[in-house]
């Protein structure tokens, strides 16, 4: 089953990080993205660029609506997210749990709504 | 033990949840295979009274269910993307009976990723068939509110990935222990309410659990400590007023429910592994041997409370130790121990203020225990235990 990890994290929470802080922090993600390669289930991943930069689009009210920043502030917001390819909820969970962003933040863990082969 | 009605629903019982653990471990579709079920049991009420009931009625149960859950799938699935026609093969019934699977039907409905309010009412309602409206009541929780939670549950069960399976032994403990709180949860509900019959399904889960899980020392220590509190199920309350474990009347506690927990709770202790469960249960076991030694060995009690303490701190066991060390140290002694425990947990606790009252009455303090009654009576929201207070305070000599 195709799990999606969303990683949400308050952009307070890690204002203070120091050039050393991020080096690590990029190392802990390179082991974590080396050990789902490892294990075969990693499927994809993305690190974004932060929420004030946004832009969002909609057309739900007929015409186009472009607004600069997300759709909803929220205090946790989105930084990234990884695509993994395990049997169940049980081993989704194991892998989110390892996840860097799990320590620092939130990781919502979706299943994806369309079926795997 | 068991009257002959009661043999015949546990029995319909252990079938119903048989036969939707099966399913629903292929469909993972819990709500569609329980309407199958229901549709299944449904046809068996009209046609075995006509064509008598089959040689194997679970089987013939399964039958109907299969086929009707097949053949809704097929008319349903529109994106077959989604949702692929399940292929439910047909069980090996060696022995006429079908492998029990209730075990993880009983995971999926305590697994970590639902909620932990719903662990019971999904066991209740899922494992045991038990309807919504009656699980609400229990709960005191809008019936309409509880049936949205619960389907969105199964939904969540059904399209997340919950996986039918029975946890690996790494993390089996975790697992199974979310299982075992659930049915203590239960069990503590029936406590001051024994009317409502939820002590027999605390009592046949965790019996359930022990057939699962015969070398886990806990899950034989709930099982002793269900079947010891059911044990004193009509001495509890008496004319609507609680009454004491101590002032209990021994004749009314069931000697079979007795030699029950007794048994299972030797078997915990065989398996070396001791646990929050097993020494309730071994609280109670103090307790009710005064049937046969006529008195409470309160030294034994206060080991038992400080292990307790130990395992699973709770303002509940602190206030009972509290009453322990009155009994064998003074009621002073109690009392510096309760101040002490209202540092922690604040003044709202209404065990600690009953307690306080009864120890103040014993060193004489009658108006001090008058007051203290009356905060707990303040606090108090079981009928039986207000009336039990009320007495208590009535009989104080001012």
């Amino acid at each position: 089953m195709r799990y999606t990890f969303l990683l949400y994290t308050d952009p307070a929470d890690i204002a203070d990080r120091t050039p050393e802080d991020w080096q690590t922090e990029k190392q802990a993600y390179g082991a974590y993205i080396g050990a789902l390669k490892a294990a075969g289930v990693f499927v994809d991943t993305d690190w974004l660029q932060p929420v004030q930069t946004a832009t969002t689009i909609s057309l739900k009210c007929g015409s186009k609506q472009v607004q600069d920043g997300p759709f909803a502030d929220t205090k946790e917001t989105l930084g990234g997210y990884f695509v993994v390819d395990v049997a169940d909820l049980d081993v989704a969970m194991a892998w989110a749990e390892k996840c860097p962003a799990a320590k620092s933040g939130k990781v919502e863990i979706r299943a994806s709504a369309l079926a795997t082969e | 033990m068991i009257d002959a009605p009661r043999a015949a629903e546990i029995a319909a019982r252990d079938s119903y949840g048989r036969i939707l653990a099966y399913l629903s471990a292929r469909t993972h579709d819990i709500a569609s295979a329980e309407d199958a079920l229901a549709d299944a049991f449904a046809k068996a009420l009209t046609n075995w009274p006509k064509k008598g009931v089959p040689s194997n009625p679970d089987a013939w149960l399964l039958t109907v269910a299969r086929n009707r859950l097949t053949d809704r799938q097929r008319h349903t699935t529109k994106f077959p993307t989604v949702s692929e026609i399940p292929d439910i093969p047909a069980p090996d019934l060696n022995n006429g009976s079908l492998e029990d699977q209730r075990l993880s039907l009983l995971m999926v409905c305590a697994h970590p990723a639902i909620a932990a309010d719903l662990h019971t009412p999904l066991m209740l309602q899922i494992v045991l068939g038990i309807e919504a409206k009656i699980i609400a009541q229990l709960f005191l929780m809008p019936p309409t509110a509880l049936s949205k939670r619960l389907v969105r549950a199964k939904a969540k069960i059904r399209d997340s990935g919950i996986p039918f399976h029975i946890p690996d032994a790494e993390n089996l403990p975790e697992r199974s222990n979310a299982i075992l709180e659930a049915i203590y949860a239960l069990h503590s509900h029936d406590w001051l309410d024994p009317a409502d019959g939820m002590g027999e399904e605390a009592l046949y889960l965790a019996n359930l659990m022990c057939k699962f899980l015969p070398n886990e020392a806990e899950v034989f220590g709930l099982s002793a400590l269900i079947a010891f509190s059911h044990a004193r199920r009509t001495a509890r309350v008496v004319d609507g007023v609680l009454v004491p474990i101590e002032q209990q009347n021994t004749e009314d506690w069931d000697d079979d429910l007795i030699s029950y927990g007794n048994r299972h709770l030797n078997h915990a202790y065989g398996l070396a592994s001791i646990g929050r469960f097993q020494i309730e249960a071994a609280i109670e076991s103090v307790h009710l041997s005064r049937k046969e030694t006529r008195t409470t060995n309160w030294d034994a009690l206060n080991k038992l409370f400080h292990a307790h303490l130990k395992f699973a701190p709770s303002a509940g066991a602190a206030v009972s130790q509290a009453v322990v060390t009155a009994n064998l140290h003074g009621a002073e002694a109690g009392l510096k121990t309760l101040d002490k425990l209202e540092q922690q947990v604040g003044t709202g606790f209404q065990p600690l203020w009953a307690a306080r009252a009864e120890l103040l009455s014993r060193s004489g303090q009658m108006e001090k225990a008058f007051e203290c009654y009356d905060k707990a009576i303040s606090l108090a929201t079981h009928v039986p235990v207000i009336r039990f207070l009320k007495n208590k305070q009535a009989k104080l000599i001012l």
